[in-house]
């Protein structure tokens, strides 16, 4: 099947403009009478769930924390892209639109990331009109930053903790909504199904963490905001809880899963140490700004990375990238630092990692500024290596940070079940193979704040809707389904742990499908995930019951879902016939060793359909068409 | 240098907020110094499962210090006795081979036990709802360079608006107070511009939410400006202070 986008007619800069107004209204009196279910409070679901009740809609909020404020999106660190251009350094709609669809390695839709790039500016507007305390000029004026690769400043920060104060901005927009009576806010809850009728979504059946009680939710329709999954890798800069489950169970019941193969592997994480390690910490790219990358020219060179001359370091970013230097795109800068590692030139205890050293800088802007920029990122590193930035390198080496697949979605942000929308980095449509610095706090924010307010609108208004209660056969088969597979998970009493098979998966995902991945790797990888699945569910041990707050119960529903899903990004990342962005297969590269694209005959999304969970799932393509950008290899010489 | 040393843990293991808990102890030996304090639980917890024991149940969720959902009270000091550092931060390496380590939950009325380790902290939440918010509908807002502010108070108000929610002041406060988390918040807004319409509303609810939420008052220990662990200065409660007397006497605000 070939998907439809639903991209509106006309030329590109007027297409939103000319769809709000082709949307349909709800009466302002009338909009009381809709229930709409927002899953997820990170920037996507805080903003939308305030916007939406804003607007008069009976909002129902859930999340996973025991608070609104927790959600993952709080640990973004560097900023916020918008295109402001208030440092009068050449930036424009049309420049942040491109270099975003650029940095995704054109696969991304073109009229959806020009839309990104227009709300960027409202988005700025609307957060410093709630209080976020961005960083400031003498004269009171809004600063800004370079960020990741790009040539402009077009990034907004609070110090290096953009994503907290976004984050809080939209999570007080909320708490004033839940106030007002205007949301009903669920935290500690936990969704385990989508619930259709007619075809259309119509609820949610979640459990409470609490008491393991589970619950029926009736809505008109539904907002996921349910985040990424990239703790499929057991190891990553993902919190603890993130999880695909939401979204694959919403796969299980007809939306299509689009580009799963496409993670990011961010560059500048403090390296893993041990097995014991829970989690990857991320150093904020802002870092690269001023901090320069290096390994020792020789392997077998194992002095202290302070008594290695200059003459005698390898700044192999600088080298090959002349002109973007230690501001090379990530998917660019992580494959690198692989390569330097494979190469033996790693440095630490384990070999991987390589040097971000700030002494250049330090010597040229004074400590002082230096520590003004990042002096909470320099203190976090001191506190989890004990090393001491300001006076020997930093070690660091990528980790698995964000995934750029997820649900489909078309350009009202519905995914192939109606009435099931899908927000921020739950949905695949923004950044196509690789997602650019600052650009994912400027997504979640666009589609929660300024796009979903008018898309469900426009579906509301041109539905009809049938009362339901959640009496309804389909809440009970889903109530049913959920409680059938807690029961399989505290009954098979097995002799290994669920973080035991989770980690597992981890390392299995990250030797076969990370950042560099060939098909006689991920046709074992394959294999292996069945294997692990099939012992899993015969294996494992979940103490305790459900009527409890069981975190080994909640964790174990998690794995299970990652186990299947590990296996829906292997099919993606072999039917993906071509390298592109962070997907890198070794088969396809150009001489100088960079991702090399099929525009022939892959210039698509690749949306998968399930069919049954031993089956194969089913390959649908939306064909991306470029009508405004020429599709050129991307080049960071 | 990374070493491995032995220790003794003392758990409070409590089954619900209506049941009697009691201190539990472990034993845990071969911990690397470069885990974490709960990755040190973790792997606890990961000998509890294998010898068919229940888990501790604590609330955790990003360990880089940023989310504020973790917290626990470690020798008597909420989050351990490390400066600035949330629990999941604090590294085992501050600890020594030998030590007995007493591992409590937050303590106060306004945060009852919901299991082990775990609290509800949704007091918070609900002083947060009362107004430590601004105003300001999705799409109403002014160009985002129209309203300046100078550089020294947009410090301030990040200095305030830097608190994670932990309750770790609440837990420090003898009196569990909530009113460094209140101060900070009304800081971060009273000091801005765009916070200025709505500052004496804002701090009168907010101050009568916390005490009908069962928070106490303050007394000037300073413990929680101690415990914090993104050191929020108590200047913000004065402010608070400050803001209220101003909204009692130059307000309408009821």
């Amino acid at each position: 099947m070939i998907l439809d986008g639903k991209v509106p007619g006309g030329p590109l800069a007027q297409k939103w403009e000319k769809h709000r107004f082709d949307l349909k209204l709800v009466n302002p009196a009338n909009k009381r009478k809709y229930k709409i279910i927002v899953v997820g409070t990170g920037l996507a679901g805080g903003s939308a769930s305030a916007s939406l009740a804003e607007l008069g809609y009976e909002v129902k909020t859930f999340c996973i924390q025991d608070s609104p404020r927790r959600a993952h999106s709080i640990a973004a660190q560097g900023g916020i892209n918008a295109a402001k251009n208030y440092p009068n350094d050449g930036d424009s709609i049309w420049r942040l639109f491109y270099d975003t669809i650029k940095g995704g390695d054109f696969r991304a839709r073109e009229a959806n990331v020009y839309r990104l790039a227009q709300v960027s500016n409202n988005i700025i507007d609307q957060c410093v009109a709630q209080g976020i305390p961005f960083a400031r000029d003498y004269g009171g004026l809004l600063l800004n930053r370079s960020f990741g690769g790009a040539q402009v400043s077009r990034t907004f920060y609070a110090r290096g903790q953009t994503g907290q104060q976004l984050l809080l901005g939209a999570y007080s927009a909320l708490m004033r909504q839940v106030g007002m009576g205007r949301v009903t806010m669920y935290p500690r809850r936990e969704m385990l199904d989508i619930v259709t009728i007619n075809q259309k979504a119509r609820g949610i059946v979640v459990r409470n963490i609490i008491n393991g009680k589970i619950e029926r939710h009736e809505a008109d329709a539904v907002v996921l905001c349910t985040g990424g999954y990239g703790n499929v890798f057991f190891l990553s800069t993902n919190a603890m809880a993130c999880n695909v489950s939401a979204t694959y169970r919403c796969y299980k019941k007809g939306a299509f899963f689009a580009n799963p193969c496409f993670t990011q592997i961010h560059p500048t994480c403090i390296p893993v140490h041990g097995d014991f390690q829970s989690k990857l910490t991320l150093m904020s790219e802002s870092l690269r700004n001023d901090g320069r990358v290096w390994v020792p020219k020789d392997p077998k060179d194992k002095r202290p990375p302070t008594d290695i001359p200059e003459s005698d370091r390898d700044y192999y970013l600088e080298r090959k990238y002349p002109s973007f230097g230690n501001l090379v795109p990530r998917d660019v800068a992580s494959r690198n630092s692989k390569v330097v590692c494979d190469e033996g030139k790693g440095v630490g205890e384990t070999g991987l990692a390589v040097y971000l050293d700030f002494s250049d800088a330090i010597k040229r802007d004074g400590r002082e500024t230096i520590e003004k920029k990042y002096g909470n990122l320099f203190a976090m590193y001191e506190k989890i290596t004990a090393d001491n930035p300001y006076e020997t390198p930093m070690m660091i080496y990528p980790a698995t940070h964000y995934t750029m697949g997820g649900l489909w979605v078309d350009y009202n942000l519905m995914s192939t079940i109606d009435g099931l929308f899908v927000l921020g980095e739950a949905n695949f449509s923004d950044h196509g193979a690789n997602r650019l610095g600052a650009s994912a706090l400027m997504q979640g924010l666009a589609d929660g704040y300024f796009i979903i307010p008018y898309t469900i609108g426009g579906y509301l208004a041109s539905s009809s809707f049938e009362k339901i209660d959640t009496a309804h056969p389909a809440f009970e088969n889903s109530e049913m389904t959920a409680r059938k597979q807690l029961d399989k998970l505290l009954s098979i009493n097995g002799r290994r742990t669920v973080d035991d098979f989770h980690r597992d998966l981890g390392h299995i995902m990250w030797d076969y499908c990370g950042m560099s991945r060939n098909d006689d790797g991920l046709q074992k990888a394959q294999g292996m995930i069945q294997e692990l699945r099939v012992e899993f569910w015969d294996n494992v041990l979940v103490p305790g019951k459900n009527e409890d707050f069981n975190q080994s119960l909640e964790k174990a529903g998690r794995v299970a879902d990652f186990l299947e899903f590990a296996e829906l990004m292997i099919i993606d990342a072999l039917q993906r016939r071509e390298s592109c962005g962070c997907h890198f297969n070794e088969a396809f590269q150009t001489e100088e060793n960079e991702a090399k694209r099929d525009d022939k005959n892959y210039r698509h999304v690749a949306a998968w359909e399930f069919a049954g969970v031993d089956k194969s799932p089913v390959f649908h393509k939306e064909p991306l068409d470029f009508e405004n950008v020429e599709l050129s290899q991307r080049s960071y010489k | 240098m990374t070493k491995t040393i032995n220790i003794t843990l003392k758990v409070w293991r409590q089954n619900g907020p209506q049941v009697k808990g009691r201190l539990e102890t472990y034993h845990a030996d071969n911990i690397s110094t470069d885990m974490s304090f709960l990755e040190m639980l973790d792997v606890v917890n990961e000998q509890l499962t294998l010898s068919h024991r229940e888990p501790i149940a604590f609330d955790h969720d990003c360990r880089e210090g940023i989310c504020g959902m973790c917290g626990a009270v470690v020798n008597g000091r909420p989050h351990g006795h490390q400066k600035g550092t949330t629990i999941c931060q604090l590294h085992m390496r501050q600890f020594n081979d030998g030590d007995t380590i007493v591992v409590e939950p937050w303590r106060a009325r306004a945060f009852p036990i919901i299991k082990d380790l775990a609290v509800d902290r949704s007091a918070l939440d609900k002083i947060i709802q009362a107004g430590g918010y601004i105003s300001a509908n999705t799409g109403a807002a002014q160009d985002a360079n129209n309203i300046t502010v100078a550089q020294n108070i947009a410090e301030k108000a990040m200095d305030a608006a830097a608190c994670i929610g932990c309750g770790a002041c609440v837990a420090a406060c003898p009196n569990a107070s909530a009113m460094l988390f209140s101060g900070a918040k009304i800081s971060h807004l009273a000091l801005l511009p765009q916070g200025k319409p709505e500052a004496a509303r804002r701090v009168t609810h907010m101050l009568r939410a916390m005490d009908e939420l069962g928070f106490g008052n303050c007394s000037n220990e300073r413990e929680c400006e101690a415990e914090c662990p993104k050191e929020i200065s108590i200047v913000n409660i004065a402010r608070m202070n400050r803001e209220f007397i101003k909204a009692g006497f130059s307000s309408s605000v009821e």
